[in-house]
């Protein structure tokens, strides 16, 4: 069965539903079909048993498919999706590196235990997070680690509220309300340092690619709560001057924050908490390899230096005397929860079941083979014909650009037609046209020497004939979309037909 | 075996490629002193020993047996179809869908789900999906706070109180009051509610599972020119009247009811659906619909520019991601169970928990509820929850739910069914219940 | 660029007309518009509100970029385009005329002689 074809129809919102391109389930679905049967359980009338009034007059109108059509619909709808499991997918900062298979097994064998039942009756996932926890502070040279945040930026909210708790309690909130973020960074960062209630100071990327160390230092003063870092930076550089950026923090009163984002560049071979960082953040999904999900769920535990432990979230696990792994309750001092529970657990285990997997030395060689990776991309890439913006050896992932006139969308879009996924593009805004590459080290050189040879043929190609530039892509299952259009009259919901 | 494919001889091409000598020199920009640091984690173990491993610490977790663990996480039926098909490698293994082109499998996904959400709490507009329940409580908190440009928070006892513990986490580096109503009768009672108030936000069924008087608490909200949040359990909007209905600005809750394990605590996802003027507040990420370029219907990440990436510290907020993933198994085990199956499964769930009620009642014991609840519900008891449970627990029982101190009930747990309870479940909890003298004692005190 | 020598800017790429009455009306000017890129919503203020001199008070966003509008002279906002709530894509069309974006009743009139001319201001624009 293949989608009925209809003409094209213009950017009206009655006339873009008409269009039946790939159907909807909703649109696979009729009156009276069903996939799966849950037990039922014959009583009453809800209306004897909750009262008229708080029951609904519409059934919700979901749809009502067979069970082979369900599986054919999201079926289909996979193949229309690119994965690292499919190819390679180079995302820069992103981190799109190989899920290992067996984490999927680990996961489902705690998946059915409950947060509330007995603690002597979960000890299985509790040690496994109590181990993480310790595998996770010892990696990054931090006292304590919290595994509660949902992600990435979710760390970060807890880091920069323990911080802040940290002034608070020192008399020192006040008058510390200044964040600086450097101009390169992360885009959650300065978002993160407005929900804590904070202003944030960007300080300029210097020639080299780093910190502007007298323009930091020029910016530091005793108003400043935090600095926030990524180490190496997103320009894929290593922070040389980092232990005087920490001196130079410290000297007036400022916490050092670390954005775990780049940490898969060195981990195993240096650590944040020994170049003097007071909090650090991990991307479980990074790092250690947890699925992105298509956008997540993420994980992002947060590590911190003895002083700043008051203020960790709860729950912490601790080991009892017994031997038994218990969860700790809230410190009077901690800035509260964060979300319910223990964290993203499914998530944690999968983590926890590649630092068994790997051990020191096999986490050495990731960040090893994972900046190696990065360094030759680097150098075909500049071979292929591209502009590299620090031309100097980097860590785990560079910035490029294409030759002037050509536009780095463009190029995106032709490399879709070879079957491979762009890097990141248009970040950082330091670099115009920004191409950001991370190749990880999970790929094959040879997986490399073809990803530059396509990238050295879209660049002919557009170089040769604008036109095919222009009109890219042509082989994927949708072409360029109407992004204005979309956003001008948002559609965020199927119409579903009133039974 | 850290999944790298490189031979010795791929090493030695790709250094001679770069003009290095060794992978040390990679490396020179790490001042020395911080170099290969020693670290103590285990020695690696093979598939084999991880699993082995694996297995001798999922054997020390109970996850069979009589359940009537509930606190805003239980397990009910999950097809087996709906795993299958949302743990594909294609969903597992991808980004953010920020090339449209090729990412049309999630976004259109998304796009069903934000409808489905839309068809269940029968508000217009719903985002991607958020971390859980209790944070996009707390967000939508904060976008009340941005839309009425008021400072303070009206929340209800009877959120879970996890959830309130996460409210008072993000309100108070912003200075935003969190005042709380406390209940009557396991109920919330109807506010007087000033023109201080930004919002005010309540759970049905509640944590004590009571069907609260939801129309009422909007009026009230409503009077006073602030906002009202409805903290919902998604299924059990099969059955119950939906948040649009009630009159609510804001649906929110956790989505793990809707077709994810219980997980220990995580990750399900939180939802969040707004009214049509709170559109362009919404937090978190939003998809689409348009055309591509011949016209064919086509999915997109839209109004992004609300968004960290692109307003940084202006951001409506810092999330980042969705629970992509978790919000797939939602949707899929949505569209697998249908209307009808969705309202079989509440129903029977209601059932149960009545079944429940009316048997511990005629057994002596001090079950507490609202006027009306839905399936869970309060046991008074005589000890303290922690030790219940325990005792529970060694009899093959997983129950009782702590219910904290500030509900003012002295000890107490609360007990939830769903639609897989037997009645083999129920009389064995009953007969523990009796055995350990719960029951008695409580029909004791009662008379006493 | 077109940048009409009848209306007055400033740096932030905002255009003000000749005082009428003590009422000036503000935009973007072609240049910023071109440099935004096709624009999708408009935040506005809200009418009645007192602002300063260079303060942010609405927002124009395009597909992947959000921008501040800043308030070219003190005054108290009076109008708001209404128009553009269904319609942003009127100040890529004519952001002199019907993109228009607030109307402010300004504190002190002759402070709008001090902003940049046309000429001024183009010479700013292209140094950008």
């Amino acid at each position: 069965m293949s989608p009925s074809q209809h003409p094209p129809v213009g950017v009206d919102a009655a006339d873009r539903f008409r269009d039946a391109s790939f159907p909807l389930i909703f649109e696979r679905a009729a009156p009276g079909r069903r996939a799966a049967r849950p037990p039922v359980v014959d009583g009453a009338p809800m209306a004897e048993l909750l009262g008229e009034e708080h029951l609904r007059a519409q059934p919700p109108g979901l749809p009502e498919v067979a069970e082979l059509d369900l599986v054919r619909h999201y079926t289909q709808l996979a193949h229309r999706q690119f994965s690292i499991d499919g190819n390679v997918y180079p995302l820069g900062s992103c981190t799109m590196k190989y899920n290992p298979k067996v984490h999927e097994e680990v996961a489902k064998r705690f998946q059915d235990v409950h947060p509330y039942q007995d603690e002597a009756s979960a000890q299985g996932v509790l040690t496994v997070l109590a181990e993480l926890q310790d595998d996770l502070a010892s990696i990054t040279g931090m006292d304590t680690v919290s595994l509660q945040p949902a992600a990435g930026a979710h760390g970060e909210l807890a880091g920069i509220l323990m911080i802040r708790a940290y002034h608070e309690a020192k008399g020192e909130g006040e008058q510390r309300r200044v964040v600086i973020c450097p101009d390169g960074a992360h885009g959650t960062n300065p978002a993160t340092a407005s929900m804590a209630g904070y202003d944030v100071v960007e300080v300029p990327t210097g020639p080299d690619g780093e910190v502007d160390l007298d323009a930091f230092r020029a910016a530091l003063g005793p108003n400043v709560a935090a600095v926030m870092l990524t180490n190496p930076n997103t320009l894929g550089l290593f922070e040389t001057r980092i232990l005087a950026i920490a001196e130079a923090a410290h000297a007036v009163g400022a916490q050092l924050y670390y954005d775990g984002a780049n940490l898969n560049a060195i981990v195993g071979r240096a650590r944040p908490g020994d170049m003097g960082f007071d909090v650090v953040h991990l991307n479980l999904h990074k790092t250690f390899t947890t699925p992105h999900g298509g956008g997540g769920p993420g994980t992002g535990p947060v590590g911190v230096k003895a002083h700043l432990a008051p203020y960790l979230p709860a729950p912490l696990l601790v080991r009892r005397d017994d031997g038994s792994v218990g969860a700790e309750g809230q410190r009077p001092t901690a800035i509260g929860r964060l979300r319910s529970h223990y964290g993203n657990v499914g998530n944690l285990v999968r983590a926890w079941a590649y630092i068994r997997t790997l051990g020191l030395e096999g986490l050495r060689r990731v960040s090893t083979m994972a900046v190696l990776n990065a360094n030759y991309l680097r150098v075909r890439m500049r071979e292929a014909g591209y502009q590299i913006a620090f031309d100097r050896v980097n860590m785990h992932e560079f910035v490029a650009r294409p030759p002037d006139g050509l536009k780095t969308l463009d190029l995106a879009k032709m490399l879709l037609d070879y079957g491979v996924h762009p890097m990141t593009v248009y970040f950082p805004l330091v670099v115009r046209e920004a191409m950001m590459v991370e190749p990880t080290e999970t790929e094959s050189i040879e997986t490399l020497d073809a990803y530059a040879a396509v990238l050295g043929q879209v660049l002919r190609d557009a170089q040769r004939d604008p036109s095919l530039a222009h009109d890219a892509p042509r082989n994927t299952p949708v072409r360029r979309l109407d992004e204005v259009g979309a956003a001008r009259r948002p559609i965020l919901r199927y119409q579903v037909p009133q039974a | 075996m850290p999944y790298v494919p490189h031979s010795d001889d791929d090493v030695r091409r790709a250094l001679a490629a770069i003009g290095v000598d060794d992978v040390e020199t990679l490396f020179a920009d790490v001042p020395e002193a911080l170099r290969n640091p020693p670290i103590e984690l285990s020695a690696p173990l093979d598939e084999t020993a991880l699993l082995k491993r694996v297995d001798e610490l999922a054997a020390l977790d109970r996850t069979t047996g009589p359940d009537f663990l509930g606190g805003g996480l239980r397990a009910h039926f999950i097809p087996s179809v709906t795993p299958h098909l949302a743990f594909q490698s294609e969903f597992v293994t991808a980004y953010t869908p920020y090339q449209p082109e090729v990412s049309q499998g999630i976004l259109q996904a998304t796009f069903e789900y934000q409808t489905m959400m839309c068809e269940l709490t029968g508000l217009p507009a719903s985002n991607a999906s958020m971390y859980d329940g209790a944070s996009a409580v707390a967000e939508a908190a904060l976008l009340a706070v941005r839309q009425t440009k008021r400072e303070t928070v009206l929340v209800s006892r009877g959120v879970h109180p996890e959830t309130i513990e996460v409210l008072q986490t993000y309100l108070w580096p912003l200075g935003i009051a969190l005042e709380v109503i406390e209940l009557e009768d396991l109920t919330t009672p109807v506010p007087d509610v000033s023109s201080e108030v930004a919002c005010v936000i309540a759970q049905n069924p509640s944590f004590v599972g009571t069907l609260e008087p939801m129309r009422s608490l909007a009026d009230a909200a409503h009077g006073a020119g602030a906002l009202f949040v409805a903290a919902v359990d998604p299924l059990s909007l099969a059955v119950l009247a939906s948040p649009g209905e009630i009159g609510a600005d804001i649906a929110v809750g956790d989505g793990q009811t809707l077709g994810n394990p219980v997980g220990f605590g995580g990750p399900s996802f939180g939802f969040m659906v707004v009214s049509e003027p709170l559109l362009r507040q919404l937090p978190g990420r939003l998809v689409g619909q348009t055309t591509d370029v011949d016209g064919k219907r086509a999915f997109v990440l839209t109004l992004q520019a609300r968004e960290q990436h692109i307003r940084r510290s202006k951001a409506k907020s810092n999330i980042c991601s969705n629970h992509q993933l978790t919000a797939l198994m939602a949707t899929i085990n949505m569209a697998a169970l249908g209307p009808q199956g969705l309202r079989e499964m509440a129903e029977g769930s209601v059932r149960r928990a009545h079944q429940l009620a009316d048997a511990l009642r005629a057994a002596g014991g001090d079950v507490r509820t609202g006027a009306r609840f839905f399936n869970e519900f309060v046991l008074c008891i005589d000890r303290d929850p922690a030790t219940l449970r325990r005792a529970l627990s060694e009899r093959g029982i997983r129950a009782g739910v702590s219910v904290p101190e500030a509900f003012g009930l002295g000890f107490a747990v609360t007990l939830a069914t769903t639609e897989r309870t037997s009645d083999d479940d129920i009389a064995a909890l009953l007969s523990a219940l009796s055995d350990l003298g719960v029951l008695e004692s409580s029909r004791q005190e009662v008379t006493a | 660029m077109h940048t009409p020598d009848s209306l007055r800017y400033v740096r932030s790429h905002e255009w003000a007309s000749a005082p009428d009455d003590g009422v000036v009306t503000v935009g973007i000017s072609d240049f910023a518009q071109d440099q935004l890129g096709d624009v999708v919503f408009v935040e506005l203020p809200d009418v009645g509100r007192q602002v300063a001199a260079g303060e942010a008070i609405a927002v124009v966003e395009s597909v992947k970029t959000a921008s501040d509008i800043y308030a070219p002279l003190a005054g108290e906002v009076v109008a708001v385009n209404e128009g553009l709530e269904d319609a942003p894509e009127a100040i890529n069309a004519a952001p002199y005329e019907g993109g228009w974006l607030f109307k402010l009743r300004v504190d002190d009139p002759s402070a709008w002689d001090g902003l940049l001319d046309a000429a001024g201001y183009e010479a700013v624009a292209e140094a950008d």
